[in-house]
């Protein structure tokens, strides 16, 4: 484990109304997040490689827990996203070192294939800090009904030395979508747009 | 009409608590809570009987425990700890939450293995005092608010056969971005299959129980 984990929490949200309709099947979003220890925290490094080489780890890892807290088969996920908080003692840039380098390529094998971008974001933080984690459709970024986000926050982290990384994966879109724009019949899948 | 219990959201949240900068433990410490946000039919508007409500909670309070175990991924046997709440949206009152805690209670000790007589429990007077009945003696601790959509309810947690086992004192955040809205209830379960991670004030340890009256 090349990460120092200190928790790693699992969250299921399954929406089975919205504005009085019933959702059939019910949307279900699924959000993992692990608790780390910062091993750049308070000093200043040009490499950042133990960052990458963690964010590697946990895209595997926190992409097969959503997977598996959805009950599903890989390739029934929809749609996927994933950020970071770094405490205070960190910078954005170390954010950045775990969600961009190696993170994508083993959560993509969780969810199979994965032809998009995972939609991100990233910010400082505290205790409690919440960070809206985007969603876009795993194949083809431009399916309307999947663009959504999941408030992801940990009542306790980040500390100042640590990091908090989120990965959410759904089975669905967002509850009743009727804005028009790429249907999620029409992806071709080839080149992570349409 | 609408049915009584009319659930529109189920939020469920577990953590593996590996270590709180202290000694990494051997098996990490799990805990979770579910929460189901659900339309309040009181809303708006002083009901003087609001029981029915409390009888219809039970069927759903039995599927959210057996939901919680489940996404918690433990048997019932493992859980030692456990606590209730409710968050009731801004048209309803503090009384609507209270709805919760015949039902909560009850939901997870027919998860736990409860012997004890059901009907005197729902009747108020459930509680047995010699030998070890069976499991979940404790009274489930509980707490409730009105609140906006997003309002967090720390829910307390002790252990499920003696209130006074110190180092199952605990509480757990919970909260449901975006409910519930004004018209809505949320009733909340909480779990936990253990201590404190790093557990040290001493006081009554899970292993001296003895009296088997929920207490000690």
């Amino acid at each position: 484990m090349k990460s120092q984990i200190r928790k790693i929490i699992v969250q299921v949200d399954e929406v089975l109304q919205e504005g009085g309709q019933a959702v059939s099947p019910p949307t279900r979003r699924a959000l993992a997040m692990a608790v780390i220890a910062n091993p750049y925290a308070g000093k200043y490094s040009e490499n950042l490689d133990q960052l990458i080489d963690i964010g590697e780890e946990l895209g595997g890892l926190l992409g097969e827990r959503c997977v598996k807290a959805l009950g599903i088969q890989p390739e029934d996920a929809h749609s996927y996203g994933k950020a970071a908080i770094v405490g205070e003692a960190g910078e954005l840039e170390h954010a950045a070192a775990i969600l961009h380098p190696k993170l994508g390529a083993p959560l993509r094998k969780a969810v199979s294939k994965g032809a998009a971008l995972v939609p991100s974001a990233k910010k400082q933080g505290t205790l409690g800090t919440a960070i809206d984690v985007p969603l876009g459709h795993k194949d083809a970024a431009f399916v309307r009904s999947h663009f959504d986000a999941m408030e992801a926050r940990v009542n306790d982290a980040p500390r100042a030395n640590e990091i908090v990384v989120a990965v959410v994966v759904t089975d669905s879109g967002r509850p009743h979508p009727r804005i028009g724009g790429l249907q999620v019949y029409e992806i071709t899948g080839t080149d992570g747009l349409r | 009409m609408t049915a009584l219990i009319d659930v529109r959201r189920v939020f469920t949240h577990m953590e593996e608590i590996h270590h709180e900068f202290g000694p990494v433990a051997p098996t990490p410490l799990v805990r979770g809570a579910i929460a189901a946000v659900l339309r309040n039919p009181y809303a708006g508007a002083y009901h003087a009987d609001i029981l029915p409500m409390m009888d219809a909670l039970n069927p759903l309070g039995v599927d959210l425990a057996k939901q919680l175990c489940e996404a918690m991924g433990v048997l019932p046997e493992a859980i030692q700890g456990y606590g209730k709440g409710a968050i009731v949206g801004a048209a309803g009152e503090l009384e609507h939450g209270a709805l919760w805690h015949v039902p909560g209670g009850y939901a997870m000790r027919e998860l736990l293995g409860w012997k004890g007589d059901r009907a005197a429990y729902l009747a108020g007077k459930g509680g047995v005092s010699t030998g070890q009945p069976g499991n979940a003696l404790s009274i489930v601790p509980s707490t409730k608010k009105v609140g906006p959509p997003g309002a967090a309810l720390d829910v307390p947690m002790t252990h499920i056969n003696a209130s006074y086992v110190r180092s199952h004192f605990d509480a757990i955040e919970v909260r449901v971005p975006g409910a519930p809205h004004s018209d809505e209830l949320i009733v909340i379960l909480a779990m936990s299959t253990g201590a404190r991670v790093h557990a040290r004030v001493e006081g009554l340890a899970a292993q001296d129980i003895s009296q088997w009256n929920g207490l000690r």
